[in-house]
């Protein structure tokens, strides 16, 4: 059941970035930007975590997941420590997921090139 | 006494002739419905070399020595090289040309590169400023990826609007004397903005210029459609083919039987998915060299207006959100002349 | 200069005409089956993670961090760009597509070294998304300590 509902919700958020990419003049990088945006400003709202309840991964593992996160982050920090949360705890709750892509992104190029396309 | 006809057109009394060509390719073009037409078609679109940009590099030089060895000259005979490509400051010509020592005008005319080379490479001729001259220009789908769009393992769409960049380099020898084919006139393009923003859509960018000079070249020589066997652009695609022909006509001139596009002769759009068609200051170099220069030879046609088109624009000014200015330099082909 | 813009407007009308458009409901349909999947390959690693004992919070971490790697291995293996071409967004909107944005301009950019080239490159695409994403948190969390 938690994989037909991370089915649908992550299809669908897709789905939403596709038809931005056919109608729209916005290139991917616009709409990545956007949708991280989106998803703190929904989690700021309260918008975004009774998603992530219901999904699970359909909900974090898109790009509004990941701004989801950030957020999430800051509002702890804020919790724990007061308004200085708010610069110490969207890094401090993601740096897992960017360190991962940062080490993994430099080993990568270290053991590969780039292919022509055909 | 050769002139200045009209505003922006040249004819030559002597024309210059064009007495070799040379072409590499890279394997994607290889596989396209012009092939058989091309000197060198490689395998390995590095062709060897560590980088994108170095091999654009030797496929500018490997093409440049085919063509002065398939001319019977040495490079001590050519007394100047005009060439041109994409990259930034020009550097795959450079890097390509450095060693051969014959004096080098390097021009930008993004994909127009190539009839800007043989106009200029044409004027100097029938100035009496040169006996020999090689024009070349090249483009290489890679470096101009990297260069201008994005990295080559990016998982991104490209729309149904977007071009190719073909692998290539075309090269010619442009002698005082010689029994053709000749180039008898030159029309040089002005930049034409009719506003398009969108650098997926780069025919739509062009298509204006290159309207522009058809008509500029039509009323400056008096010709007509009728004057021409073929009238082929450089790579206005699809897309920008259909809006030139609506633009020429509504300077009540119609070319639509006789006019064709190098981005849409050398990839097949349905087997090798190029969208729009291919492009690229090599795409018209490449079928100009290789299958246009062979089919007059065969006399197939025998007065063709061979007109290359550029788009005006580099990655920061779409950024700025400026427009795309397109042009256009037409030369006119002649097996004979009177 | 009014000549000159309604030249550009028709002109625009032209191209708006002429140009092909792509099958958006059919573009859509494969963005939405392919984002899926890679959801739920995502909530399937977080549920083994968990059968392991972890927390939710610490299964999500790791499952992102899977995530990223196979998103790297399949970019540098040259076939994350094929399953971009088929998927758009729904191999852009992933995390898996962040890592992809990472690491193809770092191996792009591998000939000019790798202090300005992997190292400055690796941020082209993924910089924006932290920036932006950065600083809707620390706004978001200012508000939050407001309210």
């Amino acid at each position: 059941m938690d994989y037909i509902k991370a089915f649908i919700v992550g299809g669908i958020i897709c789905a939403i970035g596709q038809i931005l990419i056919d109608r729209t003049k916005l290139m991917s990088g616009r709409i990545l930007v956007l949708f991280v945006t989106l998803g703190a400003a929904l989690h700021g709202m309260g918008l975004y975590e009774p998603i992530v309840k219901f999904a699970g991964a359909g909900a974090t593992v898109p790009l509004p997941g990941f701004g989801y996160a950030l957020a999430k982050g800051a509002i702890e920090e804020v919790e724990k420590v007061g308004l200085r949360g708010a610069f110490m705890g969207g890094l401090k709750a993601t740096a897992a997921g960017i360190t991962a892509a940062i080490v993994f992104a430099y080993l990568s190029a270290l053991i590969f090139n780039p292919k022509a396309k055909e | 006494m050769s002139k200045r006809i009209g505003k922006q057109t040249i004819q030559f009394d002597s024309p210059p002739s064009i007495i070799a060509t040379a072409s590499t390719v890279g394997p994607k073009e290889g596989k396209g419905p012009l092939a058989s037409y091309f000197d060198v078609v490689l395998q390995d679109p590095l062709w060897g070399e560590n980088s994108w940009e170095k091999a654009e590099s030797k496929i500018v030089k490997k093409t440049i020595e085919r063509v002065i060895q398939k001319a019977n000259l040495t490079p001590e005979d050519i007394n100047y090289i005009f060439a041109g490509d994409l990259l930034n400051q020009l550097t795959a010509s450079t890097f390509g040309i450095r060693g051969f020592n014959i004096p080098f005008f390097g021009l930008f005319g993004a994909c127009s590169t190539m009839s800007e080379s043989m106009s200029l490479g044409a004027m100097a001729i029938d100035g009496g400023f040169a006996d020999y001259i090689v024009a070349e220009a090249s483009s290489h789908f890679c470096s101009s990826e990297k260069q201008f769009r994005f990295p080559l393992e990016l998982g991104t769409q490209r729309p149904l609007t977007a071009s190719w960049t073909v692998t290539g380099s075309g090269a010619v020898v442009l002698a005082k004397n010689g029994s053709g084919p000749y180039i008898t006139h030159v029309t040089t393009g002005k930049i034409v903005d009719l506003g398009i923003k969108d650098p997926m859509n780069m025919g739509a960018a062009m298509a204006p210029a290159a309207a522009d000079t058809i008509v500029a070249h039509f009323k400056d020589t008096g010709r007509t459609p009728k004057d021409y066997d073929l009238i082929i652009t450089g790579d206005l695609g699809s897309v920008g083919k259909e809006l030139a022909l609506e633009l020429v006509r509504k300077s009540n001139y119609d070319i639509e039987n006789i006019f064709s596009d190098c981005g849409i002769e050398i990839f097949d759009p349905v087997t090798q998915d190029t969208h729009a068609g291919g492009s690229g200051c090599g795409c018209s170099a490449v079928t100009f060299a290789g299958y246009l220069y062979k089919e007059m030879q065969n006399n197939k046609w025998n007065r063709i207006l061979f007109i290359p088109t550029g788009a005006l624009m580099s990655p920061g000014s779409t950024q700025q959100g400026e427009s795309i200015p397109g042009i256009a330099h037409a030369v006119a082909i002649d097996n004979k002349w009177a | 200069m009014d000549q000159m813009q309604d030249m550009k407007k028709e002109y625009a009308q032209m191209v708006e005409k002429v140009s092909p458009k792509s099958n958006t409901v059919r573009d859509c349909a494969r963005a939405f089956w392919v984002g899926g999947v890679i959801c739920t390959i995502g909530q399937i690693i977080t549920n083994i993670i968990k059968s392991f004992g972890y927390s939710q919070d610490e299964a999500g971490i790791l499952t992102t961090i899977t995530l990223v790697f196979l998103g790297i291995l399949l970019t540098g293996l040259d076939i994350y760009d094929s399953i971009g071409k088929y998927a758009g967004a729904g191999s852009i909107v992933p995390i898996t597509g962040f890592a992809n944005a990472m690491v193809s301009p770092a191996i792009e950019f591998k000939k000019e070294g790798y202090v300005f080239g992997v190292g400055a490159r690796m941020f082209t695409i993924a910089g924006p998304v932290i920036v932006y994403g950065v600083i809707a948190s620390v706004i978001v969390g200012i508000i939050h300590y407001f309210i």
